[in-house]
């Protein structure tokens, strides 16, 4: 075997790891989401232990300061975190997509229109943005921070969308799919979605970790799910208070939103690779 | 009879700037065709005309006495049939994403032709020289010439009238360019072919008729062995005296 | 006879794919000889090799000696040296190979330049300019002024592709490698480059080594052609006698092929 041979082989298999790492710390989330819906280890409303308790058998990761189970908050932050990131990547994608798709379709001038349009909104911050669409709504709930992190993250994808669209439509397939009678929705079904699918799953994984992010900082600055919804971003701003004396209470939300962070963009990584056939092994 | 017939077609933003200009053609049923031209001659620009993917600026093309208008729906469904293309890129050619039976059976969807998509689609690949089970595989799976084989294959599957190839063979191999040429003559047998190249030798063995265009206009057309024998526009002579040949020049100092 | 370029036992791998296989070949200095193949042959390859330019993640194996020097596994800083004066190559895009944000003057007054440092005799303001413009004269660029001036995209291909040549021959290299040089151009066009290329090398009596899958172009430009399959020479020999009387199966289907071409034009098929 060549040095380059071996390179190679040794680049496939972090690439995998890569991809294995992410799964399993997207997957712990996913498992501990869907065990909140049956079971969780207190009432997490309810005092269950003296206040700002250290880290026992009894409570993991200790108690808040009004002596609730703050494992048992971490739980329930983990199933809102994944709905954030859920909800708000999907409206992202349907009106980011759609709108992607109108501009590579559209004539010159619409095209530029939006393109400009799209370039002006992408200057924004997605937290300011999302800031912006919970103010206009005037009541800050998880289904308002959702919807609010979907319409922000929708200019990202449909920017991307555009470009990736107009090079697809660029290619000899596409005229021949014309000359061949298809029309322009059968042409955007069978050619253009299925060729820019893969690089856009990869990015939809990017914008999971870019939403719960921005719902964390929403939460924290209060225009988050308002309690008791325990969101890791309202966890933090509980536990400012006591970081001094109770830093568990800071640094557990703060861990649980980087595991799952870095989880889905592991995981983008690894799907990259693997969907890549330029990539793949000749 | 005329099949098509381009009359005093012009194309261009400017008058100045004309990509066409005042070009006339009679493509009768059976023909074969050769449109030859360098790059800016506005031969691809022609073909894209014909093809209906785009309208002259002036002038009028005609499909079996019938005038091209992309806004007539049914007219254009049964033209879309009749009137089929191969490009010159096999690689973009291909939607990489479809197995080669969807890739082949697209016109027949498309325009809802009747009859077993199947069979006709296995029929088509037989017709060009390739495996029943090429149609379970990927594009990606073949060589160019095979890949040009799948698109001429897509192209014939609604028995088309006219046949219209875009520098179909130039990106092929030597040895390969021999064989997909000797495949579309064959095809050529059943169908009108035109065939839009800048290589005036592929022209010459596979065309009857040789159309010369320089810069938008025709500067010559008539029976190829004519052409080729008496070139009477300068530019056809220095076309001809361009072409490299095999033998001829001594390669001694 | 010691040859200017010297290939013996050429193999080229990437992973465990051989891409050239024990390819052997001279070029005399003087000398034209082709390298013939079609896709996948080696033949683009065998250029890169024989200037150390190959990309990283191909091996090369063997011995390439260039103008008495080892190429394979010389350091890149040593190669420089090389590649200015005893070898120049001439690409098949000329878009690609010039830097489309300068004036192509400027393009061909660096490897002047450096030639003439080299040399011990610094070109400099208007002496330099008067040599840029003497260079694009000799490529029968007319108007060498006007054309000194412009940017890439502001030519034509064939004009492109002179200022190429005018720049590999700014090093008076004693090997000229021209790698499909008239491929992306017309007929015509290349016609004329064809010409220029066959006066200048026999006015500088430069080495050639032309590679190309046209064997018209190549029966009409070499004196000694290499044909190349899937990375192995099959025949080697004069042009007259590999295209007059081929001994591989190979080369016959490509001459019969490419006479089928000729025949046509002749108006004989």
């Amino acid at each position: 075997m060549t040095a380059a041979a071996e390179t190679q082989a040794v680049e496939r298999r972090q690439h995998s790891l890569t991809l294995y790492a992410g799964a399993v710390l997207v997957g712990i989330h996913v498992v501990i989401a869907l065990l909140t819906l049956v079971w969780l280890p207190y009432d997490p409303s309810a005092m269950a232990g003296g206040r700002l308790e250290p880290p026992s058998w009894l409570h993991w990761v200790g108690t808040d300061r009004l002596g609730r189970d703050l494992f048992t908050q971490l739980m329930i932050g983990s199933r809102i975190a994944l709905m954030v990131g859920v909800g708000a990547v999907a409206i992202g994608a349907v009106i980011g997509v759609t709108l992607g798709l109108l501009a590579a379709f559209a004539s010159r001038w619409l095209d530029d229109a939006l393109a400009a349009t799209l370039d002006i909104l992408i200057a924004f911050p997605t937290l300011l943005i999302a800031m912006l669409v919970v103010a206009a709504s005037d009541t800050a709930s998880l289904s308002t921070a959702i919807v609010a992190l979907g319409i922000a993250l929708s200019a990202i994808v449909a920017r991307l969308t555009r470009i990736l669209a107009k090079r697809v439509l660029l290619m000899d397939y596409i005229t021949a799919a014309r000359t061949s009678g298809t029309s322009w929705l059968g042409i955007v079904l069978i050619h253009v979605l299925p060729n820019i699918w893969p690089t856009l799953s990869v990015n939809f994984a990017l914008q999971f970790g870019l939403a719960v992010i921005a719902e964390a900082s929403l939460s924290y600055l209060g225009l988050g799910a308002p309690p008791p919804n325990a969101s890791w971003g309202r966890l933090l701003q509980e536990a400012q208070g006591t970081v001094y004396t109770a830093p568990i209470g800071a640094i557990a939300p703060g861990v649980a939103l980087v595991s799952l962070v870095i989880g889905m963009n592991l995981l983008a990584d690894g799907l990259r690779e693997a969907i890549d056939p330029t990539r793949q092994a000749r | 009879m005329s099949l098509v017939r381009v009359d005093d077609v012009s194309f261009g933003y400017a008058r100045d700037r004309r990509i066409l200009d005042a070009v006339s053609l009679d493509i009768t049923a059976g023909d074969t065709i050769g449109l030859v031209g360098e790059s800016g001659s506005g031969k691809t620009t022609l073909l894209r005309l014909l093809l209906g993917l785009q309208r002259p600026a002036s002038g009028s093309i005609s499909f079996d006495g019938t005038p091209l208008d992309p806004g007539n729906a049914a007219f254009m469904r049964s033209f879309r049939r009749q009137v089929q293309v191969v490009f010159q890129d096999p690689y973009s050619s291909l939607d990489p994403r479809q197995t080669v039976s969807s890739i082949v059976a697209e016109p027949l969807r498309s325009l809802r032709v009747p009859g077993d998509h199947t069979q006709m689609v296995a029929d088509a690949l037989a017709s060009v020289g390739l495996d029943r089970d090429a149609a379970r595989r990927y594009p990606h799976q073949f060589s160019g010439g095979q890949r040009q084989r799948i698109a001429i294959a897509r192209a014939i599957v609604p028995s088309p009238k006219l046949l219209l190839a875009d520098e179909a063979v130039s990106a092929l191999d030597l040895t390969t360019r021999t064989r997909i040429v000797d495949l579309l003559r064959r095809l050529g047998a059943g169908m009108s072919l035109v065939f839009v190249s800048h290589d005036i030798g592929v022209v010459a063995a596979l065309c009857r008729r040789i159309v010369i265009l320089e810069k938008g206009r025709i500067v010559e057309a008539g029976e190829t062995v004519a052409v080729l024998a008496n070139p009477q526009h300068p530019y056809t002579q220095r076309l001809l005296a361009s072409v490299p040949r095999l033998k001829s020049k001594d390669t001694s100092p | 006879m010691s040859a200017l370029l010297d290939v013996h036992r050429l193999t080229i791998r990437t992973g465990t794919t051989t891409l050239v296989r024990d390819l052997s070949f001279q070029t005399a200095s003087g000398e034209r000889v082709g390298l013939i193949g079609e896709s996948g042959s080696g033949k683009s390859l065998t250029a890169l090799a024989a200037t150390g330019l190959l990309p990283a993640g191909l091996v090369a194996e063997g011995s390439v000696e260039l103008a008495g020097q080892q190429v394979i596994g010389t350091p890149d800083n040593q190669l420089d040296q090389l590649r200015g004066t005893a070898a120049a190559i001439v690409f098949q895009e000329p878009l690609t190979a010039l830097d489309p944000l300068k004036r192509v003057g400027r393009q061909v007054a660096e490897p002047l330049s450096r030639r003439a440092r080299r040399d011990g005799r610094p070109l400099s303001g208007t002496a330099l300019d008067g040599a840029v413009l003497a260079l694009l004269d000799e490529v029968a660029l007319s108007d060498p002024t006007r054309i000194a001036r412009a940017y890439p995209h502001e030519l034509s291909g064939g004009q492109r592709q002179r200022i190429a040549i005018a720049m590999a021959l700014a090093c008076r290299p004693d090997l000229l490698i021209a790698d499909e040089p008239t491929t992306a151009l017309d007929v015509t066009t290349q016609a004329e480059i064809l010409n220029l290329l066959d006066r200048l090398v026999r006015e500088r009596n430069m080495a050639l080594l032309f590679i190309s899958h046209d064997l018209p172009v190549v029966a009409n430009t070499v004196e000694r052609v290499v044909v190349l399959r899937k990375g192995e020479a099959v025949e080697t020999g004069p042009v007259a006698t590999v295209f007059g009387a081929p001994q591989h199966d190979y080369t016959r289907s490509l001459l019969a092929a490419a006479r089928s071409f000729d025949d046509a034009l002749e108006g004989r098929s």
